[in-house]
């Protein structure tokens, strides 16, 4: 509604999400940077169990290797997908660090989430179910103390226990 | 030597199952009988009332006391059995005794004194003799302590011995350490793992194993007073000091795994999320849970079933996570030892599972209460969304860990779940719980009113918000974690959410020490350190907690620090310079030794920084002749900004020049000064509040002024 009205103001807009998205970017394309992140997703397979920059192995019959080819697959322009493809058949599915977003690996990455999101609701269930239990009955002839002259004595009572 | 071991171990387990039996016996001859059942009895005793049985019954429910203390020190003696055991095994390392097939494959004459002393745990058998020392002397701790709730003890008692029993039946019949070595007498033995040769792996598996196995005494009291339908929560409370022993001894073992980790591997970071270390953390999540919500059932008579099963879980997880690691039914780096000790455990964490349930469902009338919360703003709700973040850490961690097993089966191909995905899944988690931490003690129980929260909060949060700028407006040059830009990487925005998060946690902490600081200064007139401190002697619990909380945040600002790490790697010569994060590194020298024990190769490295020289650091890589296996010993140099670790990698066997591998790994020191803090804040929780005097208004003058405790 008030970027209708200020055209000034749409495209300060513009310009902050476009420069977002530019900084959101930059970097991704690198070639040295590429190299470190997908050689940070990919296991060393010399049964290190260590990721693949990250094994530190000298005569490891495996980890140089493995690098040259995530090098070489860089410098030609693999996409990231192409090159983890390319490492899988390779390698077997165990070379990957993580297991993908796709088929049955995509459970691994939801449960944790579809866990925490039952739970929050769980949570917030049973916070509003003992919330709107009814007080316990007071016997006859004392009237529960309420609004401001409780709070006073709760106070009262935090400043003289809760030290 | 090694039929003395075996013997003890033997009379260890017999021992135990003597206590169990008997404790059982002496439990169920002492307890009322039901007055229905009763009745019935005295009829039956009516019509053979000159029987034998009904004579040696009666007989027996007189000694029951006695049968009682007869089953208490057998389960004493347990204690002496197992350590003479264990000094057996310790003596034949230190005498080269190799016709024990144990002590062949991991000693060997020229290991040094302490790691002869540790081979009592560096592998499967000898490991199983210290978890059943452990346990043993835990229960010989709890035996002899027996006077403060007899009963409860004596229900905690048996347990234990339950536990016992099964741990002494897998030493002496499927893991016997005393096995001899046929054939000829051999000269000498294979050697102890090289990465075990470091002066912590003295110390951390005593600790973690401390840990572990002390979760069996909560669980043990918490059957104890299910099984007993205990009246009241005086078991609460002895469960809580038990757990917070073991929970601070825990914590102790898995930072020691983590900087040994860090010292020995050579990799460069202190947590890989391999089964193993995610076997430890588990039961370590369950504790902090409970540790939290059992405060619910102290201050508030809630969540006793919750609670009931938080111990439970911490106790089965932690003798799940052994299964993990000895079944081999997970493949890790360093589960050091595979075995078909692994069905045993199988069965073991049924019948655990199987015998708890029972009890359950039959007792758990007894434990019901009437919940009524009275705002969502309350410290009750916090802890519910506190324990909801920690069990599901510990869920996200048993999935992590499972899931290639569980891929396996439905899909038939393994797959890694490494370290890209728990810092996925598990940092959003763990940010959660620090937002839950800055919040939770500036909440009140029952109620608190949403100007207070602002109150109380706003200064804090306008000082987190500050540091954030601050990082994010500083230059990068500055070094890690300066020049923070959360746009670049998301690793960069979970490092500055962390450290704005752990300001913020540390400002709420800070404010309730001067808060409290102030009422008491107010009314003493004292100075605010001397009354700060007389707070926190008069809650230790609590103000114990906050220090713990304060170590936690200080491990989290390290670990943000991981955002900055960097390495390279070169091979260098004489004179040769490498260049990393503002660091000049020259090679001054290489050169080789031999040692009996070993051989090994290192650099001499002169280190620079500012064209100033400010060290000289000698990464070494040995090569351990008994076990035929290399293993590199990474030269750190800490400070507090940052760790500069120098691997030396191994020889070019082409051109004979070392390969060195540098990290710079910013706030590394903080995550072990964050550990150290987190354990002298467990220590203080656990001293006993100062009493504090308590003026009320009396008719006439009190002749005698006794001083009352306050609570917690």
């Amino acid at each position: 509604m008030t970027t209708k009205s200020n055209p000034a103001l749409r495209r300060v807009l513009h310009c902050a999400l476009l420069s977002l998205a530019v900084f959101a970017l930059a970097g991704a394309g690198d070639p040295a940077s590429r190299f470190h992140d997908l050689g940070h997703q990919l296991m060393c397979i010399c049964s290190c169990n260590q990721v693949l920059l990250e094994c530190n192995h000298v005569g490891c019959p495996d980890s140089d290797s493995m690098r040259n080819e995530l090098q070489a697959a860089i410098t030609r322009g693999d996409s990231d997908s192409l090159v983890q493809q390319a490492f899988v058949q390779k390698y077997g599915p165990t070379v990957l660090a993580a297991p993908t977003g796709t088929g049955f690996d995509r459970t691994a990455w939801i449960m944790p989430f579809v866990v925490l999101i039952l739970g929050f609701g769980l949570v917030i269930y049973v916070v509003r179910l003992w919330k709107n239990r009814p007080a316990p009955a007071i016997a006859d002839g004392l009237s529960p103390l309420r609004g401001a002259e409780l709070e006073q004595f709760r106070d009262q009572a935090r400043k003289e226990t809760d030290l | 030597m090694a039929q003395i071991g075996s013997f003890a171990l033997l009379i260890a387990l017999a021992l135990s199952v003597y206590s169990f039996a008997a404790g059982i016996v002496a439990l169920v001859l002492r307890n009322p009988v039901p007055d229905g059942r009763a009745q019935r009895g005295v009829k039956a005793v009516d019509h053979s009332s000159d029987s034998f049985w009904s004579f040696l019954l009666a007989g027996l429910r007189q000694s029951s006391d006695r049968i009682a203390e007869t089953a208490r020190r057998a389960g004493l003696m347990v204690f002496v059995a197992v350590l003479l055991a264990a000094a057996v095994l310790v003596i034949a390392a230190f005498n080269n005794d190799f016709r024990i097939a144990y002590i062949f494959h991991h000693s060997n004459r020229d290991l040094d004194a302490k790691y002869k002393f540790a081979t009592l745990w560096s592998g499967q058998e000898g490991s199983l003799v210290f978890w059943s020392l452990l346990l043993s002397g835990y229960a010989f701790v709890l035996r002899l302590r027996y006077k403060t709730d007899p009963r409860l003890f004596a229900y905690a008692s048996v347990v234990l011995a339950a536990v016992q029993i099964f741990f002494l039946s897998l030493v002496n019949f499927a893991a016997n350490p005393f096995g001899l070595l046929e054939g000829p007498l051999r000269a000498d033995g294979s050697g102890l793992n090289p990465l075990l040769q470091y002066t912590e792996m003295v110390i951390h598996p005593p600790m973690l194993y401390l840990g572990y196995v002390g979760t069996t005494v909560p669980f043990a009291f918490a059957l104890g007073a299910l099984i007993m339908k205990y009246p009241g929560d005086k078991w609460i409370h002895i469960t809580r000091r038990w757990t917070m022993v073991t929970w601070g001894l825990l914590t102790c073992g898995i930072f020691l795994g983590a900087h040994w980790a860090y010292s020995v591997l050579g990799w460069g970071g202190y947590w890989g999320w391999d089964p193993v270390e995610n076997a430890s953390l588990m039961p370590w999540l369950f504790g902090t849970a409970f540790l939290h919500s059992v405060m619910m059932q102290e201050k508030r008579g809630m969540l006793k079933v919750w609670n009931m099963w938080l111990v439970f879980g911490s106790f089965w997880l932690s003798i799940w996570g052994t299964f993990l690691t000895r079944s081999g039914i997970i493949s890790s780096v360093h589960a050091f030892a595979q075995s078909s000790i692994g069905v045993w455990f199988a069965y073991f964490l049924a019948v655990i599972a199987a015998v708890f349930l029972f009890f359950y469902i039959k007792n758990r009338e007894h434990l019901r209460t009437e919940h009524k919360l009275e705002s969502l703003i309350s410290r009750e709700s916090s802890f519910l969304f506190n324990n909801l973040l920690f069990v599901l850490l510990c869920f996200t961690v048993a999935w992590g860990t499972w899931f290639p097993k569980i891929s396996e089966l439905v899909q038939g191909n393994k797959v890694t779940v490494g370290a890209p995905f728990y810092n996925r899944v598990a940092i959003p988690v763990a940010l959660l719980l620090l937002i839950l931490t800055a919040i939770g003690p500036l909440l009140a129980w029952r109620k608190t009113s949403f100007e207070s929260l602002k109150r109380n909060f706003a200064w804090p949060t306008a000082g987190a918000v500050v540091v954030a700028i601050f990082l994010m407006l500083t230059p990068p040059s500055w070094g890690g974690p300066f020049g923070l830009r959360p746009w670049k990487d998301i690793s960069y925005f979970y490092s500055l959410m962390a450290i704005s998060l752990a300001v913020l946690v540390t400002l709420t902490i800070a404010s309730e020490f001067y808060r409290g600081g102030k009422v008491i200064s107010g009314h003493t007139g004292q100075g605010m350190f001397a009354s700060m401190v007389q707070l926190t002697h008069r809650n230790t619990r609590r103000y114990g907690g906050y220090i713990v909380h304060f170590g936690a945040v200080v491990i989290i600002i390290g670990m943000a620090g991981a955002a900055f790490n960097q390495e390279k790697e070169q091979e260098m010569s004489y004179g040769d310079k490498m260049y990393i994060g503002g660091y000049t590194l020259v090679c001054r020298s290489y050169t080789d030794e031999e040692i009996p024990n070993y051989a090994s190769e290192w650099a001499v490295l002169d280190v620079y920084k500012n064209d100033k020289q400010i060290g000289t650091l000698t990464p070494e890589r040995r090569f351990y002749k008994a076990s035929n296996q290399a293993s590199t010993l990474p030269f750190i140099r800490s400070t507090i900004n940052e760790d500069l670790y120098i691997v030396y990698e191994g020889l070019n066997q082409d051109t004979g020049h070392p390969i060195l591998k540098a990290h710079v790994n910013p706030l590394v020191m903080w995550i072990w000064l964050g550990v150290w803090l987190m354990l002298l804040g467990t220590g203080l929780a656990l001293v006993p509040n100062a009493p504090a005097q308590v003026r009320v208004p009396a008719p006439r003058l009190v002749e005698h002024p006794a001083p009352v405790a306050t609570g917690d």
